[in-house]
């Protein structure tokens, strides 16, 4: 017993001087046993004195008694909480660095059409905002691009890894569509120009036109290849779409207000694709035309203002409670990059407001998964899945919690981040 | 919310509030807002000789509703006085606008009429205090066309009708400082408020508050993140040398106009007959800050610039105030303790530029720690709903005890905004600006249930509900009636028919 404690304690000291880990190389993955701790699975009822144990990065057992392999390394959570790790519906981990600064910013392409567009081969491994996130008990996200209107594909990643590729868990996960939106700027200063009114009406109507235009060019594509036309002028923009137009990809659809939204569903009908609606501020008013469509929903940030003067002050924070309540599956993003960390406090603020708090750990850990497909690798504490877990002393939706253990795919990852070095830096001048 | 951080701090950039999607036209045809009881009708004090004089029904109700200045007990909560530490089950009287009386529930009693708010189960924390708000501002927050805009005042630009005011009180902020924009190295002039939602604008100054000034460091008042319209010149500074420079110049600008003055008394007093001096009102704004009768609340980041205005500050013989945002306090804490100046912070935002970049959480703490008296703030209309959280965060990130942690956002800001006489704090004479939470403060799951400030309930959850089917109501009937005087127009001889866009259009 005494030459593994020692053991552990040189493998907890290594690794806090790593910067990251690596998630594929062979015969580096630990046997880990965490006993006495509460467990809280997520897929079942919250186990109060269990023990996990995962080894070659998956989960090999959870429950309440549950044999320990010698080979282990065995830790003591009495009075901590096993977690699955939280995943982020919607942000730009990986693609951005300084916001204002262009050249560390990798979320918009030029132009309208722009499906070719793939987030993870932008991701930056050793962005400093990956361990910022992820010791705030994030340890995946939806990374996505954001211009125009087909802004791209998103990924699926882990917030560890040496390369993307490491960190890729599934990519391309989703195609991202920026619904056209009726807007006029010129509205807010002058309500009486019927001018800029029809300017805007006019600009609308164009985008829409060029939307349904690329998606029919991409149904004719995708015949053409069924039909093994030889092709010498393959269109990479328009494969992009194949699988979007055959329904094999999600579309996420990002449509705020009522009116938007409705035009996004249409336009989803039209071309039947597997669509997952995001942001949504107006969900509460299209909930039978989701429920008929069996539609899941990504709603965040929840820390926003509502979109009009006259909206109830708590709509962003309700929309969770109306979605549970009419049984529709939904899931919350940060919609951030840098405060993706604040993705726990975005759920809780749901719950402040009617939603159940199981639920609301629900929609940032197994809801996630399910919606974009990878609730076999993550989401919740089960037997066979990736080892992506967190060890706290408390609900890790409450502020005041801290994070004790971090794993990503069976590695501890260090608590260590640019901003505690500083800190201690700091603290420590004289 | 990094968005709207760019957009509070670009120069020229609107406040949240203004730059929010709004609807002119439902301002103008509907009362596009929340209403509690009171309404429009400046509730204040009301004589109870009046109230046996003319009671007309609309009186009664508002009585009924509490609406008036009246006594309120609330009973049974868990008080977070910030001064005294924690009173379970305690009670708080509330008189002529000021606590009256506070202590475990035995120890306050009540006049037989007050209004009893049961807080059974519930916490209870003074208002909270935003030293950095952009609410309430009518138009842009930047006078952006100099680099010393000192002449100019946040509170002539003021406006009631701004919606998250309301949505404020409704995430238990009560005290807010409206600041200047931060396009100029020397800002115009901020206004500390109190949240009197449904008063008078005439009403919200603080009486008693000092007068203050915005400064502005780095990338904003250099800009760095903001190009001119074509044609338009690029504005002097461009680098934080120039911003030190236009902040000397204007002082030193400042004690020539001073020399000006008392050259033409002194030639008075001996009785000649000078030609006076003209009247500058920057120049007299930049005197009131060396005579310590204006404080500075300055916008910075950086270490060097932070240091480069506390020496400035020295040589001139001015005092700073506050240091808004000041990400990288940390790092010349103990300079900044030296020098007796505050920092008012967002905790955990960092990244939307350079100058941002090594902004950490644990600054709050580490400031803290060095003896710099310091505050959360929000900059953003959004924030400011939940500044409670950002102080919980300075527990999570460095370690600050409950009840250092509280002061951020309540006593810390009232003493930087020199309040601290009257906010702050649940004391007996202090102004009645309380909040009454569902669970604890920090906690996420808790929610504001009701907001007072100055002893009247501005805010209550009940009340909002209670409230949101006759306003909906009231919206379709204002909608209608619009719509059916068009028709009833357009029938009339002689009238054209308008041109409509093909899509309606709201936003």
């Amino acid at each position: 017993m005494k030459t593994k404690a020692f053991l552990f304690a040189i493998l907890v000291a290594s690794s806090a001087f790593a910067q990251s880990v690596i998630i594929n190389s062979p015969g580096k993955k630990l046997t880990v046993a965490i006993r006495n701790a509460t467990i809280v699975p997520v897929s079942s009822a919250t186990i109060p004195n269990g023990t996990i144990v995962f080894s070659n990065g998956l989960i090999t057992a959870v429950g309440a008694s549950v044999s320990i392999p010698s080979n282990a390394t065995v830790i003591d959570g009495t009075g901590l909480f096993v977690y699955p790790g939280l995943i982020d519906a919607g942000s730009h981990v990986g693609l951005e660095e300084i916001s204002a600064v262009p050249g560390t910013v990798d979320t918009a392409e030029l132009g309208d059409i722009n499906p070719n567009a793939r987030a993870e081969v932008a991701v930056n491994p050793h962005s400093n905002v990956i361990p910022v996130t992820r010791v705030n008990g994030i340890t995946s996200v939806v990374t996505e691009p954001e211009g125009g209107i087909i802004s791209g594909s998103s990924a699926m990643i882990n917030l560890a890894g040496w390369t993307p590729q490491e960190m890729t868990l599934k990519a391309p996960l989703a195609m991202h569509i920026h619904f056209p939106r009726l807007r006029t700027n010129a509205f807010d200063e002058q309500p009486q120009d019927e001018e800029a009114a029809k300017e805007a009406a006019k600009n609308y109507t164009k985008q829409i036109d060029k939307l349904r235009d690329t998606f029919k060019d991409a149904q004719a594509y995708s015949k053409a290849s069924a039909a093994h036309v030889k092709r010498v002028d393959r269109d990479l923009i328009l494969e992009a779409l194949v699988p979007v137009v055959e329904g094999r990809e999600p579309v996420v659809m990002h449509a705020n207000l009522e009116r938007d939204i409705r035009a996004a569903l249409k336009f989803a009908d039209e071309f039947k694709l597997k669509v997952i609606l995001a942001d949504a501020e107006d969900v509460a008013r299209v909930i039978p035309e989701l429920k008929s469509r069996n539609i899941p929903v990504i709603l965040g940030p929840i820390l926003s203002m509502p979109p009009r003067e006259d909206d109830p002050y708590d709509l962003i924070f309700t929309n969770a409670k109306a979605l549970n309540d009419a049984g529709i599956p939904f899931a919350i993003q940060s919609g951030d990059a840098h405060n993706a960390r604040n993705l726990p406090y975005n759920a809780a603020a749901c719950a402040a407001f009617g939603l159940p708090k199981d639920i609301a750990l629900r929609s940032v850990t197994l809801a996630p998964a399910q919606i974009f497909g990878v609730a076999d690798k993550v989401g919740s504490l089960d037997t066979g899945k990736l080892a992506n877990i967190i060890v706290t002393d408390g609900d890790p939706l409450e502020i005041v919690t801290h994070m004790k253990h971090l794993y990503i795919a069976g590695e501890e990852i260090t608590l260590d981040t640019n901003q505690t070095l500083l800190y201690e830096k700091f603290k420590a001048r004289p | 919310m990094m968005n709207e951080m760019i957009c509070h701090s670009e120069p020229g950039g609107a406040p949240e509030g203004q730059s929010a999607a709004r609807n002119p036209r439902l301002l103008t045809t509907t009362t596009a807002r929340p209403r509690l009881s009171a309404g429009d009708s400046s509730p204040r004090y009301t004589p109870p000789g009046f109230r046996r004089l003319g009671m007309t029904a609309c009186v009664v109700a508002l009585i009924a509703l509490g609406a008036f200045a009246q006594d309120i007990v609330i009973r049974d909560a868990t008080i977070l006085t910030v001064s005294h530490g924690k009173i379970e089950h305690g009670s708080i009287l509330v008189h002529g606008g000021k606590i009256a009386a506070v202590g475990p529930n035995a120890q306050v009693t009540a006049p037989a009429n007050a209004t009893v708010i049961d807080a059974a189960g519930k916490f209870v924390t003074p208002g909270i205090i935003d030293t950095h708000s952009h609410t309430a501002v009518e138009g842009s927050v930047n006078e952006i066309s100099l680099p010393n805009t000192g002449m100019v005042r946040i509170r002539d630009v003021l406006t009631n009708e701004d919606i998250d005011v309301y949505r404020q009180l409704a995430g238990g902020t009560t005290t807010a400082l409206v600041l200047h924009g931060s396009a100029n190295p020397i800002g115009g002039q901020s206004q500390i408020v109190k949240w009197k939602w449904g008063h008078p604008i005439s009403e919200w100054p603080i009486s008693d508050a000092p007068r203050t000034i915005k400064f502005a460091l780095g990338e904003n008042p250099k800009s760095s993140n903001f190009r001119p319209p074509p044609g338009i010149p690029a504005q002097y500074p461009q680098t934080r040398m120039g911003v030190e420079e236009v902040i000397r110049q204007s002082f030193t600008d400042a004690k020539d106009y001073i020399a000006r003055w008392d050259d033409y008394d002194a030639k008075k007093k001996r009785g000649e007959n000078p030609i006076p001096p003209r009247h500058d009102i920057l120049m007299e704004t930049m005197v009131d800050i060396l005579k310590g009768k204006i404080d500075v609340h300055s916008h910075c980041y950086r270490a060097d610039e932070i240091m480069m205005l506390l020496n400035v500050a020295d040589e001139q013989g001015f005092k700073i105030r506050e240091l808004q945002h000041v990400l990288e306090g940390y790092k010349v804490a103990k300079e900044i303790a030296a020098h007796g100046v505050g920092g008012g912070t967002f905790i955990d935002w960092w990244g939307f530029k350079a100058e941002a970049y090594d902004a950490i959480p644990y600054n709050v703490a580490l400031m803290t720690n060095a003896g710099v008296l310091t505050s959360v703030n929000s900059d953003s209309a959004e924030l400011a709903r939940h500044l409670n959280q950002d102080a919980a965060k300075a527990m999570k990130y460095g370690g600050l005890s409950e009840e250092e942690a509280l002061k951020l956002c309540t006593l810390n800001g009232a003493k930087q905004l020199r309040l601290d006489h009257r906010l702050g704090t649940i004391d007996v004479g202090k102004d009645a600006d309380i909040v009454i939470w569902t669970g604890h403060p920090f906690s996420t799951y808790s929610r504001v249930e009701t907001t007072l400030v100055d002893g009247e309930i501005l805010f209550d959850r009940t009340r909002d509900l209670a409230a949101r089917k006759q306003l909906a109501q009231e919206k379709k009937d204002r909608l209608k009636k619009e719509a059916d005087d068009e028709a009833k127009n357009k029938k009339k001889p002689g009238a054209k028919e308008e041109d409509k866009p093909e899509v309606a259009i709201e936003n």
